[in-house]
């Protein structure tokens, strides 16, 4: 097999003061015609930031210092940006994980995809139109002819980036960059767009270099498999090998991090009940201004489900499912429209003023983005602090509380006094949920409380979550998007989906024998089923 | 705190307005050392040219006063006003921004309303009305100055909140039952304030110059020594003794100038990522 691209030891230095001194440490990789290479690796692995080599993509200070990027035995390196520009796009091409970024809001579908042929070739005007019609019927967009003439924010996240894909495969290039290209899609989204990628890879012979993070997608797609770590290439092989013998000490940590998707046996729960959800329903309108139509959006159309004491209920859904407005419920981020959320004898979706003020002692939340969840003036002490003090406890007694929490959640005590950007991910939302319990709740409600977080990070943060429910007699509401997540802790699920409850019940039974045709929809997308249960776990 | 002043000092441009912004500082603080004599005071023949008399570097104007008294005098008048005005529009500023940007609704409709009347009203007329109204003592003139700024901050203000309030942080500390009142000037505020910062720059910089016209009018304060007084004086004799008018008019191109730089440069200080570009 000739290679078609091959990356040879390239070293790529980050700008002084990064936290390390190469991005890439003597990188080689090489993608044979006609194949899916797929890169691994959590975040900092360096794994984009190949991708952007390959395009001359590199941020301003970011240089690559040793090595070459050979494509058909001509180094790219070397190559000027005028030259550049006549490669990417006609020769490779790149897929990104946002597509609604990636796309210009102001052009419609078949303006942004026709501007590849007007850029690199002279075809006329109207084989250019046939040219784009026939490409985004090739993606399986429903109606080309209609699609040509939309804007992007009129398409869904699966088809832009059904149409992203179809520019990047206008000019047939040879190879095509994929990074993270699912990423941001829901998990049936996520099926379909990969399985178009499978179909059409050996039908244009274009080899595909796919980057991701996930082992699930990477059985779902890969022929061969590159897994990275701090800039370096750990293993190289073929898919089986690699996911069921691997070698490399990292690539097995990872690969045992994927949580399997069977439920733990059923616990016994509680007949008591801790929050009783009873018919709650909340609607956003939004325009009807001069006779625009006014657009009414259930996301919560009279949803009931309740949370034995002591267990975890877990909320699954994709987006646009109203799982996380209805966290945002419980905990009173927002008003509901009718419905009872009733916690003891206390009703959480009326309480006012002063008794909301006292409430929130009762029901916490652990939030999604381990960044954008602490305020960055604040110290890691205060901001866990901060609740009790407003509940009129003293402040050097909190601060000795926020101490004790930090051992609890498995930080350092003494970093107390650091800002939140000192600490990683994982660190961070472990000072989220630190934060939460400085209150004494009964009830956490966590709103996705691991999809930021890498695959290994995310079974950290679980295993604490069910040692804090053990030890500390917690009530937990668990919402997710990712069903291998929800298996791994939930005792109750409830399946939502357009503002509705689909199926509810114990885990195993839901995830043994799903009733609902959604449910068996989305235990059916879930990547790299097939492949990844076979291992021995 | 030393990484931004590295990071400041690297522009050449911010370092200089610095430097400049150091030198009306300096002649403000030894306007007394120098010049301890009341610089509005007669100081010896009207109308003599720089250099003419070593006694007066910068020449005398039209009623015999030392135009580098009042030049080192005026340095503390302009940063006073410009100062204190800035403070009293970014307070107001602040406060309405803020409960408009949190609160939005209602709030936010009759707030964003009254800033408009404020805004759509020229700001030097507005000022006139309340000269002429209140009178024109140095404080009269200073508190006016700062109501006619305060919109821009308002509006800054306002939008930098309406992004702060639904992150994901704010909404921690909502859970946790904290207090509006605690929300939103312990948790978002500071968040906010770097944009309200580098915009009272300019806000200092119009001060200033609004002093400066009021004064030209003859409507400042006549009883201060202020560039601006200095600038009117010199009008009646513009064509043969223009000095008397310019060097004022450089001392005031010069502060501007200064504070203007030194906005720029805590701006791209502040936000390094954004300078790159």
């Amino acid at each position: 097999m000739t290679p078609l691209l091959e990356i040879e030891n390239l070293s790529v230095a980050l700008p002084t003061g990064a936290d390390r001194a190469l991005a890439l440490d003597r990188v080689s990789l090489s993608l044979g015609a006609s194949e899916i290479l797929c890169v691994v690796g959590e975040s900092g692995s360096g794994k984009s930031m190949a991708a952007n080599a390959v395009m001359g993509l590199l941020p301003e200070d970011v240089r690559p210092t040793t090595g070459r990027i050979l494509l058909d035995g001509i180094d790219l390196l070397t190559m000027t940006e005028a030259q550049l520009r006549k490669v990417r796009g006609n020769r490779i091409a790149m897929i990104f994980q946002e597509p609604m970024t990636a796309l210009n809001p102001l052009r419609t579908i078949g303006d942004q995809i026709g501007e590849m042929f007007r850029e690199h070739t002279d075809l006329s005007k109207d084989r250019i139109r046939e040219k784009v019609l026939a490409l985004l019927d090739e993606v399986r967009i429903p109606d080309p002819t209609g699609a040509i003439a939309v804007y992007p924010h009129e398409l869904s996240g699966g088809q832009r980036q059904r149409a992203m894909i179809a520019m990047a495969l206008a000019l047939e290039p040879k190879v095509l960059i994929a990074d993270e290209p699912t990423t941001a899609l829901d998990v049936t989204t996520q099926a379909q767009i990969l399985k178009l990628i499978r179909d059409l890879q050996p039908k244009k012979g274009t080899a595909v270099l796919f980057i991701t993070h996930d082992f699930g997608v990477v059985a779902e797609i890969a022929n061969r498999i590159v897994v990275m770590q701090h800039g370096r290439v750990v293993e190289t092989g073929a898919v089986d090998q690699v996911l069921h013998a691997p070698e490399h000490a990292y690539t097995k940590s990872l690969i045992a991090a994927v949580p399997p998707l069977t439920a733990p046996p059923p616990r016994k729960l509680s007949s008591e009940i801790a929050l009783d959800i009873k018919a709650v329903s909340k609607t956003y309108r939004s325009g009807g201004f001069l006779g625009r139509r006014a657009r009414i959006t259930k996301a919560l159309d009279a949803v009931s489900m309740q949370l034995p004491k002591g267990g975890t209920l877990g909320v699954v859904g994709e987006s646009g499912s109203g799982k996380s407005t209805l966290a945002k419920a419980i905990v009173r981020l927002i008003d509901v429209d009718s419905g009872q959320i009733q916690l003891g004898a206390l009703d959480l979706a009326k309480v006012r003023g002063a008794e909301l003020r006292a409430a929130s002692s009762k029901v916490q939340m652990v939030f999604q983005d381990p960044f954008a969840s602490l305020n960055p003036r604040r110290k890691a002490g205060d901001l866990v602090a901060q609740g009790p003090i407003a509940h009129g406890v003293s402040r050097s007694l909190a601060i000795a509380k926020a101490a004790e929490l930090f051992a609890l959640v498995g930080l350092d005590p003494s970093s107390i006094d650091r800002y939140p950007h000192e600490f990683s991910g994982g660190q961070r939302q472990r000072i989220g949920i630190a934060r939460a319990l400085a209150m004494n709740p009964q009830v956490l409600v966590a709103d996705e409380p691991v999809s930021a977080l890498d695959v290994s990070v995310q079974a950290q943060v679980l295993r604490l979550l069910v040692h804090l429910r053990e030890k500390l007699g917690l009530s937990m509401v668990f919402i997710t998007h990712d069903l291998r997540v929800a298996a791994q802790i939930c005792d109750r699920i409830a399946i939502m989906k357009d503002g509705h409850v689909v199926e509810a019940g114990i885990t195993a039974d839901v995830f043994g024998t799903p009733k609902h045709e959604y449910t068996r929809a989305l235990l059916a997308s879930i990547p790299g089923r097939a492949m990844l249960e076979r291992q021995p776990s | 705190m030393s990484v931004l002043l590295q990071r400041y000092l690297r522009s050449p441009s911010a370092a200089i307005g610095l430097a400049l912004l150091l030198l009306v500082v300096f002649m403000a603080a030894t306007a007394g050392l120098f010049y301890p004599r009341d610089p509005l005071g007669l100081a010896g023949r009207p109308l003599q040219w720089p250099m003419e008399v070593s006694a007066f570097p910068l020449g005398t104007d039209s009623s015999g006063r030392d135009i580098a008294a009042q030049i080192f005098h005026g340095a503390r008048v302009s940063l006073l006003i410009g100062f204190f005005a800035t403070s009293v529009a970014i307070l107001i500023g602040i406060l309405v921004g803020a409960i408009a940007g949190y609160y939005g609704g209602i709030v936010d409709d009759i707030l964003m309303r009254i800033t408009e009347a404020f805004q759509t009203l020229p700001n030097f007329l507005l000022l006139l009305v309340l000269v002429a109204v209140f009178g024109s003592t140095l404080w009269v003139v200073t508190l006016a100055i700062g109501i006619v700024s305060w919109p821009a901050p308002a509006r800054l203000t306002r939008a930098e909140f309406m992004s702060l309030r639904g992150r994901e942080f704010v909404q921690a500390t909502r859970v946790l039952g904290l207090r509006d009142f605690q929300i939103i000037f312990r948790e978002i505020l500071p968040n906010a304030l770097p944009p309200v910062i580098v915009y009272a720059s300019v806000v200092m910089a119009v001060s200033i110059l609004l002093e400066s016209a009021l004064a030209f009018l003859n409507l400042s304060d006549p009883n201060v020594a202020s560039w601006g007084n200095l600038i009117g004086t010199g009008r009646g004799v513009l064509r043969s003794q223009w000095y008397v008018s310019a060097i004022p008019g450089v001392a005031i191109i010069i502060t501007v100038l200064a504070v203007s730089l030194v906005g720029q440069g805590l701006n791209d200080a502040l936000n390094p990522r954004l300078k790159k570009r």
